[in-house]
Formats: C-alpha cells, sequence, structure tokens
C-alpha cells in the first residue's frame, strides 16, 4: 500500500527508461531547468544499443543531425564513440545524403552515463516501474515494483521493448526486455486500464559471432571514409579517430536452402508469434522466403567495439532455434567455421497506438503523461532520440507554463515523425525514409544546423556561442549568393554558371577561397536546388495556415453528418489538435476538410428542424 | 453543411410536373410538416419509395403531389433526400418551395446537390462535372461523352496513369532510401520507357480537349463577304429553315444573326454577318465593327463569293483579316454565269461551290464545315472530351514529367527527379479531386445550373 501523504520527493519531470529516448528526454528537461528523475531497470545500460552498433543511416542521419542542431546528445555521442564513419548515398544529390557511424557499443554507453551523470538537475535511479499514479486524469507520479513512489509534475515513459516483453528464440520463449534483462510487465495493465489502444509488436536481432572465427580473406572490406563526416555541429573537425572496416558478405544457396527446411521451427512462420514486424528490417527467413528468386542476400560483418572481439551479422536477424542458426551462420561465405557468441532472437513488445498522442507527445487522455520511442510504435535509435527529445522539452515546457515546442513537416524529420506517429497512426514498427517527407529538398543533413539552431537558442538548449556560430555562417552564406548574383563570368552570372552539374564553387574565377568547405557547400546546393527550392517554399506558406487553424477540443464528430461516414469515424479516433493534422488523417478527403471547417467557423449556429 | 438544402430541379416554365428538390439533415423532418398522406409520417416512410398525398399550408391543401423518400447515404447527394413531384407551372413549385424554406431549408446555390455528392465522396470531381456537361449537352455525341464521363470513365485513365507514375516514383525512392541493399532498380532506358509511356497517355488526353471545347462550346462559324453575295441565303440553306431575312438589296443584314445546327455531333454556332464594304452609314459602320469582332471569336470563316462578280479589293481585304483562321472560300450563286476569277493563292481544296438558291453543293459544304471540326481522330474513339480545369492539371503534370524526363538525362541528381515525379502525381491527384484546394472546388461548382 502506497501512502501518499507521507513525505516523497516530487520532480518536475520523470523520465521512465534509460535508452535512446529516455537519454535525450532527461537532459532537454534537466537543461531546460526542471527537477528531473531518470529511473531505468538498469543503470549500466544506458544508452544501450540493443541492436546494431550503428547510429545513422539515410533518413537517421538526417535525424541525429537534427537532435544535435536542437541540443541534443546523440550526435556527440557517436562522434566520440565512432569507430567506422561513412556518408551514404554520395552518388546521388546532396539531399539525400546521411551520415552513418559504427560505433562502440559499451564506449556509446559509457560516454551517455557519464553525461547523464554529470548533469545539474538531473537525478539517476535504478528501479522497475509497476505503476502509474494517475488524478483526475492527469498524472501524478510512478510506483516501482518494489512498491516506492516518485511524484512528479509529468512523466515521459520510454520503456522501448520492455513492455511485457517476450524473447522468442525457436521453440523456447520467455519473459525478458531484451536479451538479459527483465520484462516491464505490470504497467501495460495499467494503460489499458486507463483506456490506451494497446498493439503487440516485434522485432528481432541477428547472433554475435567471435572474430578470431571469421575467414576475412573471403569478404569485401568497406572501409570509412577519410576524413570522417562527424555527426554533431560541436565536434571540431580537427577530432582524430582511428577507424576500422566493417566486411561484407552474402548468404548462399545451401542457406537458403537451410532456411526453407527448418521454417517450421521459426515461432515467425508457426504463428507463435503474432505481434507485428518491421517490414524494412526483415528477418533471414523473410527475405528467403519473401524474395525466393534472390540467389544471394548482402551481409554486413560489423565491428562492436575496439575492445571486444564480437562482430554484429547484419542481415542475418532470425528467430529460428540456436541450432539451426549455427548452421545457417556457417552457410555464409567467410563464416564456415563462425562461433556463435550470443544467438539472435525475436522480441515481442506492447506499443501504444500513437494516434493518442498530440504533437507534443503528451497523451490526450492522461494529462502531462508523455510518450518517446518505441513505446509509440517507432522503430530506430535515432527515431527513438528524437521524439525523446521533444518529449523532454515539452513536458518542461508544461511544467513552466511555457507554449509547446512543435516542429512542423517542414522544420525537420523529427516534425515529419511526429506529424505521421499523431495523424497516421502506424501498423507496423515506424521507421523513418526520406520518402516520407515532402520537403525532401529542404530538409537536409548538411542544413539542420540553418534550420533548426535559432529554435534551440530561443528555448535555451543551445547556447549563444554555437548560435552566433551558425549566424555568422548564415550571413556569409546569404552574403555570398548575393554576391554570384552580381558577378559576371563569360557572359553569365556566376550562380547560373554554378547551376550547371558540372560546376562546383571552386571552378569560379571568382571564388572567395577564404570560405569553409561548409558554407561553399551551402553556397552550391542552394543555388543547385534554388527553382525546387522556392516551390517548396511557396507550399509551405500555402498550406502552412492550415497548421495554425486550431480545432476546438471535444467536437463530437458524429454529429457532421455531411462528413463521411469513415471520416466521421477517422476524426473521432485521432482527434486532430489543427485543421493541418485533420488534413493528413488518411481516409479524410479535401472535402472533408472544407465541411469541417465551415462547422467549426459557423460554431454554435446550427439550422433549425 | 449542417443545413437543408431546397430547390426546384426541373426547368422552370410550362411543364406537366414539377420537381422541388431538399436535401440534408432535416430534409425528412421538413416533410413531416408539410406532407399529408394516409400512410403517416414522411420520417416513417422507408428509402427509395413513393407515396401520394397533399402539400399543406396552413391546413389549406397547395397541391396534390407525389413524394420520393431517399434516406442517407444511399442518395444522390448521401444525405436524406425528399422529392416532391408537384403540378406544373411555376406558380405551384415555388410555393412549395417557398414552404420548405420556411420551414428551415435553404435556397440551394447553383450546383450545389451536385457540389455535396461530390463534397460527400460519391463522385469524383471528375464526374461531378460529368454531371454539369450531361445536364448542358447539346448534341448526342456530347450527351455520349459526359454519360461515359459520369460512369468513371476518365477517372479510371487518370487512376490507370496515376498507377504509373506511383510505379516509377517507388522505385526511385526505394533506391534513395537503400543505398546498401542491392536491390535491382530500372535500367535508364527501363525508366525512360515507361516515363515515355506515362507522357504519351497524358498526351492522349490532352487531345481529347479540342473536341471537348467544340462539343460544351460549340464551334463558332462566321459567314462573311461583300454585301449581296447572298450570305443570308447561305445561311438559310445551311440551317434548312427561313432565319434571315434575304432581299436582292444589298445591305439587309446590318447586326449579326445567329442559330445553331448540328454538324458531325458539335453544336455548330453560325453567325451571319453584315456584308463587308467601306462603311456609308453610321448604322453599316456598327454592323462592320460587329462582323470584326465576329471573326475574331469565330474558329471557321466561310468567306461567300459571288461567282458572278469579280474578286475585288474588298474581298482581298476580307481575305487579310481572316488569313489566321480556318477558312472555307464558298463560291455561291452557281446557278449564273461564272465570271470570277479566284486568286492564285487559294488552294483548290478550300473551295467549295454552292448555290444557295437551289440548294445545289450545300451538303458538300456542310462536310467541308465538317472537315473543319475537331478531329475525328482515334482519341474520339476514348469517349473523353477533358475540360479546361482537366486540361490545366493535366499540362502542369506533363510538364513536370517533362521536366523528369530531361534531368534524368543530363544529371545524376535522382532525387530532382523524384521531385518531379511527386510534382506530376500532385497534378494527377487534382484532376479527380484528391488534392484539390477549397476555392477550386467553389468555382467549379457555381457554374452549374441551379437545382442539380
Amino acid at each position: 500500500m502506497i501512502h501518499l501523504n507521507e513525505p516523497v520527493r516530487r520532480y518536475d519531470v520523470i523520465v521512465v527508461g534509460g535508452g535512446h529516448a529516455g537519454v535525450e528526454a532527461a537532459l532537454a528537461a534537466s537543461r531546460l531547468g526542471c527537477h528531473t528523475l531518470l529511473i531505468t531497470s538498469n543503470l549500466d545500460t544506458i544508452g544501450k544499443m540493443s541492436c546494431n552498433p550503428a547510429i545513422g543511416g539515410v533518413a537517421k542521419g538526417q535525424i541525429v543531425r537534427e537532435i544535435d542542431a536542437l541540443g541534443g546528445e546523440m550526435g556527440l555521442a557517436a562522434d566520440h564513440t565512432g569507430i567506422h564513419f561513412r556518408l551514404l548515398n554520395t552518388k546521388k544529390g546532396p539531399a539525400v545524403w546521411a551520415p552513418r557511424a559504427q560505433c562502440d557499443r559499451i564506449a556509446y554507453q559509457m560516454y551517455l552515463k557519464s553525461i547523464v551523470e554529470s548533469q545539474e538537475n538531473l537525478v539517476l535511479r535504478q528501479g522497475l516501474i509497476d505503476d502509474l499514479i494517475v488524478e483526475d486524469d492527469t498524472i501524478k507520479g510512478i510506483i516501482t515494483n518494489t512498491q516506492h513512489a516518485f511524484l512528479g509534475m509529468a512523466v515521459i515513459l520510454t520503456t522501448g521493448t520492455f513492455l511485457r516483453g517476450v524473447i522468442h528464440v525457436g521453440d523456447c520463449s520467455y519473459s525478458g526486455g531484451r536479451l538479459g534483462e527483465p520484462a516491464a510487465n505490470s504497467l501495460t495493465a495499467r494503460l489499458t486500464k486507463l483506456g490506451f489502444d494497446i498493439r503487440r509488436f516485434k522485432t528481432g536481432t541477428p547472433p554475435r559471432i567471435h572474430k578470431n572465427s571469421i575467414d576475412f580473406s573471403e569478404l569485401h572490406t568497406q572501409y570509412g571514409d577519410e576524413p570522417p563526416c562527424f555527426f554533431s555541429y560541436r565536434t571540431p573537425s580537427t577530432f582524430h579517430v582511428e577507424q576500422i572496416p566493417c566486411y561484407i558478405t552474402h548468404t548462399t544457396l545451401k542457406t537458403s536452402e537451410l532456411i526453407r527446411k527448418n521454417l517450421h521451427f521459426s515461432p515467425l512462420y508457426s504463428g507463435k508469434i503474432s505481434g507485428i514486424g518491421p517490414r524494412y528490417c526483415p528477418s533471414i527467413e523473410d527475405k528467403i522466403v519473401k524474395f525466393s528468386e534472390k540467389e544471394h542476400h548482402q551481409i554486413f560483418l560489423e565491428p562492436e567495439g575496439l575492445s571486444t572481439s564480437e562482430f554484429y551479422v547484419n542481415g542475418a536477424s532470425t528467430s529460428l532455434p540456436e541450432e539451426i542458426q549455427q548452421k545457417i551462420i556457417r552457410s555464409i561465405k567467410g563464416l564456415e567455421h563462425a562461433e556463435i557468441m550470443r544467438p539472435a532472437y525475436a522480441i515481442e513488445y506492447d506499443c501504444v497506438l500513437p494516434y493518442q498522442l498530440h504533437s507534443t507527445l503528451e497523451t490526450k487522455r492522461i494529462a502531462n503523461l508523455y510518450l518517446a520511442g518505441q513505446i509509440n510504435g517507432t522503430s530506430g535509435y535515432e527515431e527513438a532520440a528524437g521524439q525523446g527529445l521533444i518529449a523532454g522539452i515539452n513536458s518542461a515546457h508544461k511544467v513552466q507554463n511555457k507554449s509547446p515546442f512543435l516542429l512542423r513537416r517542414s522544420d525537420a524529420y523529427i516534425g515529419v515523425m511526429i506529424d505521421d506517429l499523431v495523424t497516421k497512426g502506424v501498423d507496423e514498427p515506424y521507421r523513418m525514409f526520406t520518402s516520407r517527407a515532402e520537403y525532401r529538398l529542404l530538409l537536409r543533413q548538411d542544413n539542420a544546423d540553418l534550420r533548426l539552431t535559432s529554435k534551440a537558442y530561443e528555448i535555451g538548449l543551445i547556447g549563444s556561442e554555437q548560435w552566433k556560430k551558425v549566424q555568422k555562417k548564415k550571413e556569409l552564406i546569404d552574403f555570398e549568393k548575393k554576391r554570384l548574383r552580381i558577378i559576371i563570368e563569360d557572359g553569365q552570372q556566376c550562380a547560373d554558371i554554378l547551376k550547371r552539374p558540372d560546376v562546383s564553387y571552386d571552378n569560379l574565377k571568382a571564388a572567395n577561397t577564404d570560405l569553409s568547405i561548409e558554407v561553399k557547400r551551402q553556397i552550391e546546393i542552394q543555388i543547385k536546388y534554388e527553382g525546387y527550392i522556392r516551390r517548396d517554399l511557396e507550399e509551405i506558406l500555402r498550406l502552412g495556415s492550415l497548421d495554425e487553424e486550431r480545432v476546438p477540443a471535444g467536437i463530437d464528430y458524429h454529429k457532421i453528418t455531411a462528413l463521411a461516414f469513415e471520416s466521421r469515424q477517422k476524426l473521432s479516433q485521432f482527434l486532430p489538435d489543427t485543421i493541418g493534422q485533420a488534413s493528413r488523417i488518411p481516409g479524410v478527403t479535401p472535402a472533408d476538410i472544407v465541411i469541417l471547417r465551415i462547422w467549426i467557423r459557423k460554431g454554435k449556429h446550427r439550422s433549425t428542424c | 453543411m449542417e443545413d437543408t438544402i431546397a430547390a426546384i430541379s426541373t426547368a422552370l416554365g410550362m411543364g406537366g410536373i414539377a420537381i422541388v428538390r431538399v436535401s440534408g439533415l432535416c430534409a425528412l423532418s421538413i416533410g413531416d410538416v408539410i406532407f399529408r398522406s394516409a400512410r403517416g409520417k414522411v420520417s416513417d416512410f422507408s428509402t427509395h419509395t413513393l407515396h401520394f398525398g397533399t402539400i399543406v399550408q396552413d391546413n389549406a391543401v397547395l397541391d396534390q403531389v407525389m413524394i420520393a423518400v431517399f434516406h442517407a447515404p444511399h442518395s444522390y447527394t448521401r444525405e436524406n433526400i425528399l422529392e416532391i413531384h408537384c403540378h406544373g407551372g411555376l406558380l405551384t413549385a415555388q410555393a412549395v418551395l417557398a414552404l420548405c424554406l420556411q420551414h428551415g431549408a435553404r435556397l440551394a446555390e447553383p450546383g450545389e446537390f451536385t457540389k455535396r455528392a461530390f463534397l460527400n465522396g460519391r463522385i469524383d470531381l471528375t464526374q461531378a462535372e460529368a454531371v454539369m456537361d450531361l445536364i448542358t449537352a447539346k448534341t448526342n455525341r456530347a450527351q455520349t461523352v459526359a454519360m461515359k464521363a459520369l460512369q468513371g470513365n476518365l477517372a479510371r485513365r487518370i487512376e490507370l496513369i496515376r498507377g504509373k507514375i506511383m510505379n516509377v516514383l517507388v522505385q526511385i525512392e526505394t533506391c534513395l532510401d537503400f543505398p546498401e541493399d542491392d536491390i535491382k532498380t530500372q535500367t535508364r532506358e527501363e525508366l525512360n520507357t515507361a516515363l515515355d509511356e506515362i507522357i504519351t497517355q497524358i498526351e492522349v488526353l490532352l487531345r481529347t480537349r479540342h473536341e471537348g471545347q467544340g462539343l460544351r462550346s460549340g464551334v463558332l462559324v462566321a459567314l462573311v463577304g461583300r454585301p449581296n453575295v447572298g450570305k443570308s441565303s447561305l445561311m438559310n440553306a445551311l440551317l434548312g429553315r427561313e432565319r434571315c431575312i434575304v432581299t436582292p438589296i444589298s445591305g439587309t443584314t446590318r447586326d449579326s444573326i445567329e442559330d445553331i445546327t448540328v454538324i458531325r455531333g458539335f453544336p455548330v454556332t453560325l453567325t451571319d454577318t453584315a456584308g463587308y464594304r467601306n462603311a456609308r452609314g453610321l448604322v453599316e459602320l456598327e454592323g462592320v465593327k460587329k462582323t470584326l469582332q465576329v471573326i475574331r471569336e469565330a474558329q471557321i470563316i466561310l468567306h461567300v463569293l459571288d461567282v458572278s462578280r469579280c474578286y475585288s479589293e474588298a474581298d482581298r481585304t476580307l481575305a487579310n483579316l481572316v488569313s489566321r483562321k480556318r477558312v472555307i472560300y464558298v463560291c455561291n450563286k452557281i446557278d449564273l454565269f461564272y465570271k470570277i476569277r479566284l486568286p492564285s493563292w487559294i488552294d483548290a481544296e478550300q473551295v467549295v461551290s454552292v448555290s444557295a438558291l437551289t440548294g445545289q453543293g450545300v451538303d458538300i459544304l456542310r462536310k467541308s464545315i465538317g472537315d473543319a471540326l475537331p478531329s475525328e481522330d482515334p482519341y474520339c474513339k476514348l469517349d473523353i472530351a477533358i475540360n479546361l480545369r482537366q486540361a490545366n492539371d493535366l499540362k502542369q503534370a506533363l510538364d513536370s514529367l517533362q521536366q523528369a524526363r530531361q534531368s534524368r538525362q543530363c544529371t545524376l541528381e535522382v532525387e530532382l527527379f523524384a521531385q518531379d515525379m511527386r510534382l506530376a502525381l500532385n497534378a494527377i491527384d487534382a484532376i479527380s479531386g484528391r488534392g484539390v484546394t477549397l476555392d477550386k472546388i467553389n468555382n467549379i461548382f457555381s457554374s452549374f445550373c441551379i437545382g442539380k
């Protein structure tokens, strides 16, 4: 029995979970001046990369740079602990370039742990959460499995795969939040009781093998870029990294045969796993079954760190029994003698369908309760961290009576992601893609600082020094762009010459050699994309007002009979905050939006029957 | 959209019956108040039923009517609909309409019933526009095309094009988002072939615009020529009735006279003009001005010549005025002595000889006019005739696709190609109304006649 009138410590913000979402949330809230508690079931696994020891990638790398521009920690952590850096997609245009790094898993955890431990206003505590304290549809605190209560003005849940997590390896399945860690088994019941719509998702991870058991002579070696492309705008370019390579190999016909023969052992195919997995990150058995015409599937071998011999077998995620895993791994070229150190497994877990969230990531049902990361049905460290940051900022703002901090679809990938979550919901684990962003040419990894630094500076997550640096950069770019419009070379404006595909800034006779590489790149990109960007900006201006138009709370959509029946249902389910959000709910047509706007404008006016 | 709308849906004027249509939430309850029947209340009637009764105002019977009841969503507008079939004539229907308005309905705006059908998702935008085309169709051909569009002929074709654009886009987006997966992507040739196919299909649809314009607005044919060459007689001959006053005195026609005939399924508006010469009186000066304006608006010019008189300076001036138009030289009065010598730059194929008096050659002239109308090319077989709005959206899609094809050829920047494909997709979506903006919707529907 909990006695709430006993003197208990009262926090501004309580963050439950210490993964990628939890860390960013706790750091943001405490840095914004909130007395913050970070409580996690194991203080040794703060910032743990449960799956691939890599940060970034296409669209994800953009998110990391956005987190960094907003004052988050992920970019710095990856830069400090990265052991293999690559800029992806460089054969295509800069809008889709994306940084990615393999990181030393343990070093990454240690780095983040030291950051949170030394953070002012932030208290760390080990504990497993069993229950929530809710009064008048408002969250008041949390209760641990040892019946200890913590009171807080706002609570952020970042439970990852721990909510009723069940690990599957072949026929065996057992409760667990991650390999070797206990699941949080009581919280779901509480969330269900509060009325939340819960869904079961599934994900998986490949085996780890011993470095000495790999025959590297057969493998294609992939080296990191030199100089490395860092994530953080705050990491000095002189920062030195000793990089180590990754390796590429592929499955064989024997692999396919083995998997087909043993498919009935897979809990995925035997029907034992009912949770929905990510289509974009399929298990090896899925790949073989769904793409049977392919003889080989690519496998990346990635080092887990400098101080360990474990290698991550990227592309071989599976939930087959261990002895079959061993055979499968050994059917891969170069892994004929590989020793598995940790088996692959699939994990099922609960998530809260995200249509139940405001754009601040506060739940619509329970005030001051925020959700971030995998609990919202997303997958990926970067997606989680981005949400953590937004939930952290907004919980702090709520506690401090400040206005919400929102990123629009035209501001950032983080804005696209959250808008997708709250207006479209999820029917499989949500991963970010550049194709999800309608303003892809604007939301680039190279301009995250120009897009977001001033927003972070305004709320106090970025210091004036960094802000001034970015302002200066902006000025240099604008000045130089204007100059290139004035200077004529060979009868043509320099700006027009630069638009030609084969011309770079340094090819111009008028080039200013004093400018930094980043500034030159910005000028090139901004001028080359000019026409497209202008069109985008016009559209943003045109559609932007819809996101300012608020939908009053408490509308009974079923009363708006002019709306198509499906739209009434969708709107009642999603309860959009703005007309813009409403317009993006699938199944809601432009016509419905007209009706809704007229209805709202007319207010209480009704014709009499 | 909460309110209930009402209007007289049949044409105004004398007729056997007139229909007052009421649509909206309160349609049935309005029926309860104004309709009396031995069989009970309107709101108790099941959907799609017809009932006899009286319309009652202040306990006095206004009219004996049949009413048809439709329940949402199984109705034209997807709302509750009441159709009151009153006795014809203006006054009765208007009194019934006034009664509906008195009980809470609002007078429908032009096209509002169809607008609601669209807004409530029963039809897409191309179908809504087809309704308007159907109502205003002047010829069988126009009626056929409109009906096909209402059945979704155009919508399906647009959907097909959309699917193809989507296909290309998905490939490109996949290669942008998964650089490290060894995905088999389309080769440049395959991509170009796919793009060309889409472009061709859009161009085919765009070409139907020509016919569409003809079918909707009709084709304007102007009869011009010197005074007394027989323009008015020719017009009468083409119409097959006496429309113009014909006298042997030159300059009888001082104003332009129009009438419509149907040639090859197109409504053809014939306009007779005042004879062209140096104006002598004020009235004639006005006539000449009017003639010049008609020439500007006309798509086809019939330059009428009198074979019994010489090709004159005035004919030459006229020829210059109409040089940019499709011209047919009509040599009239072939029943008389042949005196004219046509200038050599007139192509023999442009000349038709007739006698408006005897009717000789008039059918050949009709055929020549028919040949000058929007061509009966393979596209007409599509039974599609797009309108201006659809053409504009298609053109936008075409622009983006051509831009995409170009960017694909000269640079490696796939993301720009993808951007153009996305824009093309948006433009295609606008045609069916998927991504259409509000002001556009209102524009489209305000051109409807009231009641539909």
